[in-house]
């Protein structure tokens, strides 16, 4: 699923968070939003997930899932899976209920049979190797496990498009290496297409097909890797 | 190593003081209370307490506080809700304004209502041609208890919404859930404890408040007396007994109330040590 922005701007109160931008995102493309606090990335994840509204202008303002036009289309029903910076697990929910949530909450017509849903969420729990945990709260996980669940959850729904937002900001060093080439593995085995905010300029070097770097609100650049690498337009000293 | 100010002779002292001020400030009168409520005997206890006026007062008294809960909880939750999950000109304001019933004595509480839906009130004389009457009748009481007490599940719940953020509501939303679905399986799992505290609390008040209710209930005997303005009146007759059989069925809702109160306690306190 391809995402398509057109002319995405959003102001709060007075204060510009992001200048109207265009920004095409290809089909099963892993995409890093890099910046440094302010610069309007997590503004932009937002706004793609329908967690924000964009600013109504005078100039259409759009954003295409494909060929869906989803501008004003609730977040409920824009098939987005979302990983949130601090995991936002359902404290008082079991590991498995985490993730069968999803699942749980479809239209009684669409909702699959309890026991297909037990199998939808160790299957799922399985991916990402915490099976034998189901029945822990969060609290009683490190944080690199939540994080695990926290992605189970979202991908339990099966979105098309997955956006998660500083995913490894709060994991010490190693456990991010680990993680970071795990989802990059997930991603390509599972072919969604993902959005990524950091402010670890490694981080969207390494995991990113391309990066979007940000500033002010602005889009300074948008590079894959290694042409980002080699001629960075913009001092990538974050 | 004795951490500051803890020394052997401070401490006696103040834990003394402690205790001796307990004592005599709130043990003592609470066994009073029931001391003087059975000096007669049980026989004389219960003559008193089921007398026809008394019961009335009880049963009155019990209606208004189980109307005034519910209405209490969903205006709490409210307002908790607006005021910490959306932004708007003039939040602060009605942060503020949620307290008036705190900041404002009872009785002048009263009389502000008795001045507008009385009869010759601005809104009660219209009220007054269709027939309506709201003061010195049951609906006033319930209208000023519920003044009274309803700031209490709105404090509760305001500080712990904010700090629990709506991350997880956020995340409940993406997943495809409803708003009411959202609110059944996220926030009030979340809540429930403050919510039911700020219950407990709505409920004492409710069920003990004089000012404001002796204002615009007219205590009639029989019919809009309630509790604790009936053994007011018992105690101005002379009826010591009377007064003080009411004081002590009072008396133990509360302290039914304080064991539900430390009831939660423990619970949440048992909850977080295993969370």
């Amino acid at each position: 699923m391809s995402i398509r922005l057109q002319n995405i701007g959003k102001h709060f109160g007075n204060t510009q968070a992001l200048e109207p931008i265009n920004l095409d995102i290809h089909e099963g493309e892993l995409v890093g939003l890099l910046g440094p606090s302010g610069s309007g990335k997590t503004t932009l994840l937002r706004i793609i997930a329908g967690l924000e509204n964009a600013d109504r202008t005078s100039q259409q303002s759009k954003i295409l899932f494909g060929e869906r036009d989803v501008t004003n289309v609730h977040v409920r029903d824009r098939r987005i899976g979302f990983v949130f910076q601090h995991y936002a697990l359902f404290r008082h929910m079991s590991v498995y209920d985490n993730v069968a949530f999803g699942l749980t909450v479809l239209p009684r017509k669409q909702r699959p049979s309890s026991t297909e849903i037990r199998s939808q969420v160790f299957r799922l729990l399985e991916m990402v190797k915490l099976e034998h945990l189901a029945k822990r709260y969060p609290a009683q996980l490190s944080g690199g496990q939540q994080q695990r669940v926290s992605l189970a959850r979202a991908l339990a729904v099966k979105p098309e498009v997955l956006l998660l937002d500083e995913p490894f900001g709060a994991l010490d060093a190693k456990v991010r290496q680990e993680l970071r080439r795990w989802l990059r593995h997930l991603h390509d085995e599972l072919n969604f297409t993902s959005v990524f905010v950091t402010h670890d300029q490694e981080e969207a070097l390494e995991l990113s097909d391309r990066v979007v770097v940000m500033s002010n609100g602005r889009i300074e650049q948008i590079d894959t890797p290694d042409d980002l690498y080699r001629t960075p337009k913009t001092p990538l000293c974050i | 190593m004795r951490r500051i100010g803890d020394a052997p002779l401070v401490r006696r002292l103040l834990i003394g003081a402690a205790l001796v001020l307990s004592a005599l400030f709130l043990l003592l009168p609470l066994v009073a209370i029931f001391a003087q409520a059975f000096s007669q005997g049980v026989l004389v206890f219960w003559a008193n307490v089921s007398n026809t006026f008394t019961l009335h007062a009880i049963g009155l008294t019990l209606m208004i506080a189980l109307l005034t809960i519910p209405i209490c909880l969903v205006f709490g939750v409210a307002l908790a809700w607006l005021v910490t999950r959306f932004s708007f000109p003039g939040r602060r304001i009605l942060q503020t304004l949620i307290d008036i019933p705190f900041a404002v004595s009872p009785v002048v509480a009263g009389l502000i209502y008795l001045l507008l839906y009385g009869r010759n009130g601005w809104i009660g004389s219209w009220l007054d041609t269709h027939d309506i009457q709201l003061m010195f009748a049951w609906p006033g009481i319930l209208m000023v208890t519920i003044f009274v007490t309803c700031p209490f599940v709105a404090r509760e719940l305001i500080p712990l919404m904010q700090a629990q953020g709506s991350r997880e509501e956020e995340a409940a939303v993406t997943l495809g859930a409803s708003g009411w679905t959202t609110f059944r399986r996220v926030t009030l799992p979340n809540i429930k404890w403050a919510l039911l505290y700020g219950v407990i609390l709505t409920n004492a008040r409710a069920v003990g408040e004089f000012g404001a209710v002796s204002v615009v209930s007219g205590a009639i005997r029989g019919q809009t007396n309630t509790l604790p303005l009936h053994l007011e009146q018992l105690y101005q007759d002379y009826n010591a007994v009377g007064a003080f059989a009411c004081a002590a069925l009072l008396a133990f809702i509360a302290l039914l109330t304080l064991a539900a109160k430390a009831g939660l306690e423990w619970r949440a306190a048992r909850r977080e040590a295993f969370a």
